[in-house]
């Protein structure tokens, strides 16, 4: 095969659109529209670790599509943060893929064909994100995926799931058409150009002034992100079926968030002139106010989903955090822990999913003793937890472990503190789910001897997707250098 | 042949009009009448291609020398306001025939096509002729059509908004006539390069300064600037479906040029020292603002986007009163891509109104189910009409902002983006009933649920709907052509 890095990347953004077309094809048949996702899921993945070979051996490749107007083009281009996002994204997505078949199944959920249809084609748009050679490119398909993901949202078409959609759309949309738009019309108006370029697009004369407020309507515009007061349409999106929250709200959709915010730092902004705006204090520790918030927000949540999406929100601000540090380290830390996160909170939400189906429980306190019944499910979601905080030996420790350091480097001290009192918070909010789980307290005990409880999982696509995504949590502490190889030439010049 | 362009541009369907009359049968009048549209469309492209080749074209009516007879002027602006008026005009005209079948009665239809006829000819009229006498002559053969065809509404408040309509344009027209009184009093001379040249003379005298205020507040009435709109959301709501959507993607846009005349042709973009411009910017975002929050508010689908119309015609006073090139050019490309939008809108709108009879909120409950094509076609009309990317609003709305920021008026770019907000919420409104709310029993059960629209709307609808995404994708057509009219006009050359 010697496709060359062009082909490649159209591939990887058509695909999936042929798979969202092949499902609602064979609507009739289940089996033959759900083998559809799968093989073009395992091929765009495949796909894309071809681009991985190519870019390790430093050959990358650029298409336009078409030039709406001079200097704003649609066009895509292979760089290393790219694909690092496209390979965590088309590996989750079959495993979801594989464990929305069980879980959809087994709950009955209607519409199932239009459910896998908006999942392709929201694959679609997060490809193309990754991919994007300009800002503008970018923006479009940062609307089309939020569009693409609101019938996913609202799945459910009860009054409570449109209404959830509703500030879905509402925020998302709203933040990137007062903030976001403008920022990107302010910024071809300064430089001129809006292609991602290693060092920045800004001329050298440009007023720092106008650049630091350019940075704050960046990051407040880019919704998906989550940065508080932004960050509520995270939480009521989570009304979606399982398998959506995981991919999209654990993965695609905000992670396609904090990647436009990197690669907007990195490429728009530039490293260097991030670090002399006077915003970016202020960022950073708005920063550091949304991880300590929704941290201790999601202590008091009882509804596990919702208890996820507020560490979701928490966590998003460590990568938010590590980009504006502007050192080597913190961009280090910054896309791991993209990658990191992603596999950790895709498995708790997959946990989540499991025990919906089985126990149709959705509140913690409902939780305890529920390791007898679901062992695999727990010990999954313990390893997950770990991975979250950031202990070894699970993938999140190299992180974590990374974006202290930029800390140290900066020497904001005041940062380094919060994130360590974070692990803390996270300790507090997550473990006592999988131990109580385990070690319930005398008196639910006692009412479990007298209903002794069969072991009964979750169906086995679903139970399969779980041990994949938690086994990609204990592997990427032992074996993350691919990661760390594209993580170390995200930037450079 | 082809030296003739100009005047047959007029000429085909002015005599069209009575020909249909004389056919009397409202089929046959359909189809001649489309007949005529569609040639008169070849002579705008035609018309357009020459004047990007070979410059201005000038034409003496029966051979008599300009200041003395009347001379019909092309030059890029009109040609490319010709093309707007002829093509957006025929293809409401293909939509006509079913269209008005369920709301004019039969024996009237062929008095229709005469009447849209005719006020065809006057529109392209005011835009092709160099002589400011003849602008109001064509002026008063629009509107007095126009009043006609709004009354042909099914619903009796369409005579009170006619006849409002006509109050007001008569008044309008009547600004205009002393404002040309005045000039040609000053000047002796009604041929509008001619008042040009001999202006800068008598200018800094107050009768200049009074011609020129009748005649902005005069066009200012006729393309329903805020605060004198008053007049267009009962025109629009009342008047047949079709007439709507013609008048709302023509007779404004013709307005607007007129204004772009007035302003920068005959008067000079200097003329009052700025005052003007930041007038006009004033008004613009104060009609974007206060008529799109009136929009959110109403119960008529069709009295929303007349409401919305307001606030389009907003963006293009901005834009003018930016006073640049580029802003010219923003409002320009706003004129075309307004008329493709709102042209889509209307006949999404016409489709409903045959259907159902009525483009009430709450009719639009559930619609989605029925008439899925006529809903996707509000829907991608609705993107276009807030601006989003890959749709010809957005380009016209790029070119606004930038043009803001490029002359330092960061707050007013800031707030152009805002008002697109509003729109946001009412274009989502609507769909959000459309395809998410509950429909009414009566749609769903009765002897005859609702069905999607008939082809002979559809197709037309879809016309205008894949122009709108094709234009804000191959952007070339209106960028060269308003480009080279904005610099033209811009260049102070006539």
């Amino acid at each position: 095969m010697n496709l060359s890095a062009e082909m490649l990347i159209q591939l990887i953004i058509l695909l999936p659109l042929v798979a969202a077309i092949g499902v609602m094809l064979s609507h009739r048949h289940a089996n033959i529209r759900e083998a559809i996702s799968l093989v073009i899921a395992t091929s765009v993945f495949i796909l894309v670790c071809l681009l991985y070979q190519q870019i390790i051996n430093a050959q990358t490749g650029i298409v336009t599509w078409t030039t709406i107007l001079p200097g704003l083009s649609i066009s895509f281009k292979t760089e290393a943060l790219s694909v690092l996002f496209a390979l965590i994204a088309s590996f989750l997505w079959i495993v979801t893929t594989l464990y929305a078949i069980g879980y959809m199944r087994s709950h009955k959920e209607q519409n199932q064909t239009r459910f896998f249809t908006f999942f392709a084609i929201s694959i679609a748009a997060v490809m193309a994100i990754a991919f994007s050679e300009n800002l503008f490119t970018l923006f479009i398909f940062y609307e089309v995926l939020t569009l693409a993901t609101y019938p996913l949202v609202t799945h459910a078409g009860t009054e409570k799931a449109k209404q959830g959609g509703r500030t879905y759309l509402r925020i998302l949309l709203g933040t990137s058409i007062v903030f976001f738009l403008p920022a990107l019309i302010g910024t071809w108006a300064i430089a001129g150009n809006l292609s991602f370029t290693a060092g920045g697009v800004f001329p050298d004369e440009a007023s720092p002034l106008l650049l630091a407020i350019l940075l704050v309507m960046f990051i407040f515009g880019i919704g998906k992100a989550a940065m508080m007061p932004f960050h509520l349409w995270l939480p009521s999106a989570m009304v979606a079926p399982t398998p959506v929250s995981a991919l999209l709200h654990a993965v695609a959709v905000v992670k396609a968030g904090v990647f436009t915010l990197m690669k907007t730092v990195v490429f728009i902004f530039g490293m260097d002139t991030v670090g002399e705006l006077v915003t970016t204090d202020f960022l950073l520790y708005l920063t550091a106010f949304t991880i300590l918030a929704s941290s201790l927000i999601a202590m008091r949540q009882d509804n596990l989903k919702a208890r996820l999406a507020y560490s979701t929100i928490s966590q998003l601000a460590y990568v938010s955090l590590g980009v504006l540090l502007a050192t080597e380290a913190g961009l280090i830390g910054s896309s791991m822990h993209i990658a990191m996160h992603a596999f950790g909170k895709i498995t708790l939400f997959f946990c989540a999913g499991a025990i919906l189906v089985v126990t149709h429980k959705t509140e913690i306190s409902q939780m305890a003793g529920l390791g007898r019944k679901m062992p695999i499910t727990m010990i999954a979601f313990l390893i997950a937890s770990l991975s979250i905080i950031g202990l070894p030996p699970t993938g999140g420790s190299w992180s974590k472990y990374y974006l202290l350091l930029g800390t140290l480097e900066t020497q904001h001290w005041v940062l380094m503190v919060v994130l360590m009192i974070s692990s803390l918070l996270n300790i507090a909010y997550l473990l006592p789910i999988p131990i109580r789980g385990f070690f319930p307290g005398k008196k639910v005990a006692t009412e479990a001897v007298h209903t002794p409880e069969k072991i009964q999982e979750a169906p086995l696509p679903a139970l399969i997707a779980i041990s994949i995504t938690t086994l990609g949590c204990l592997v990427l502490f032992f074996y993350p250098q691919p990661l760390f190889e594209l993580a170390k030439m995200v930037g450079v010049v | 042949m082809l030296e003739h362009l100009p005047i047959l541009q007029v000429i085909v369907p002015l005599l069209a009009a009575p020909a249909c009359l004389l056919l009397n049968k409202p089929k046959l009048a359909w189809l001649f009448a489309c007949f005529a549209a569609v040639i008169s469309l070849l002579i705008s492209v035609a018309l357009l291609n020459q004047v990007q080749q070979s410059g201005v074209i000038s034409y003496m009516l029966g051979g008599w020398e300009a200041p003395w007879g009347i001379e019909y002027r092309i030059d890029q602006l009109s040609a490319y306001v010709l093309l707007i008026v002829s093509a957006i005009g025929t293809i409401v005209l293909f939509a006509a025939n079913t269209g008005i079948s369920q709301e004019i009665d039969e024996d009237k239809q062929s008095i229709f096509y005469v009447l849209y006829l005719l006020c065809m000819a006057g529109l392209l009229g005011i835009v092709a002729t160099g002589d400011i006498f003849n602008v109001f002559v064509f002026l008063e053969i629009s509107s007095l059509a126009t009043y006609a065809l709004v009354a042909f509404g099914r619903d009796r408040r369409a005579l009170l908004a006619a006849y409002q309509y006509l109050i007001v344009g008569t008044i309008g027209a009547s600004f205009l006539l002393m404002g040309i009184g005045l000039l040609y009093s000053l000047t002796g001379t009604l041929n509008m390069q001619d008042v040009a040249n001999r202006l800068p003379l008598v200018s800094e005298s107050a009768t200049v300064y009074t011609a020129f205020v009748f005649m902005i507040v005069g066009v200012a009435l006729k393309l329903a600037l805020f605060p004198l709109h008053l007049w267009l959301p009962n025109t629009y709501t009342y008047a047949p479906s079709i007439v709507t959507a013609f008048l709302a993607a023509t007779a404004t846009k013709v307005a607007i040029y007129l204004l772009i005349r007035l302003h920068f042709s005959i008067f000079g973009d200097d003329f009052g020292g700025g005052v003007i411009q930041t007038i006009f910017i004033a008004l613009g975002l104060t009609s974007i603002f206060v008529a799109s929050m009136v929009a959110i508010k109403q119960p008529n689908i069709k009295r929303l986007f007349a409401y919305s119309s307001v606030a389009q015609i907003g963006y293009m006073i901005v834009g003018i009163g930016i006073g640049t090139s580029l802003g010219l050019q923003a409002t320009l490309l706003h004129l075309f891509n307004h008329a493709l939008m709102k042209g889509a809108l209307f006949l999404a709108l016409a489709a409903v109104v045959y259907r159902i009879g009525s483009t009430d909120r709450a009719c639009f409950n559930g619609l989605a189910k029925h008439m899925p094509w006529t809903m996707a076609a509000v829907v991608v009309a609705g993107l276009s009409l807030i601006g989003v990317p890959l749709t010809v609003g957005f380009i016209s709305k790029w070119y606004l902002v930038l043009a803001s920021f490029q002359n330092g008026l960061w707050t007013v770019g800031l707030l152009i983006v805002i008002g697109s907000l509003i729109a946001v919420y009412y274009v989502w409104t609507l769909v959000e009933s459309a395809y998410f709310g509950k429909a009414d029993a009566a749609l769903t059960s009765g002897s005859s649920p609702v069905k999607e629209a008939p082809l002979s709307l559809l197709i037309p609808l879809w016309l205008l709907v894949i122009a709108n995404v094709y234009f804000g994708i191959d952007t070339r057509l209106p960028l060269e052509a308003s480009a080279s009219a904005a610099s033209f006009l811009m260049g102070g050359e006539l």
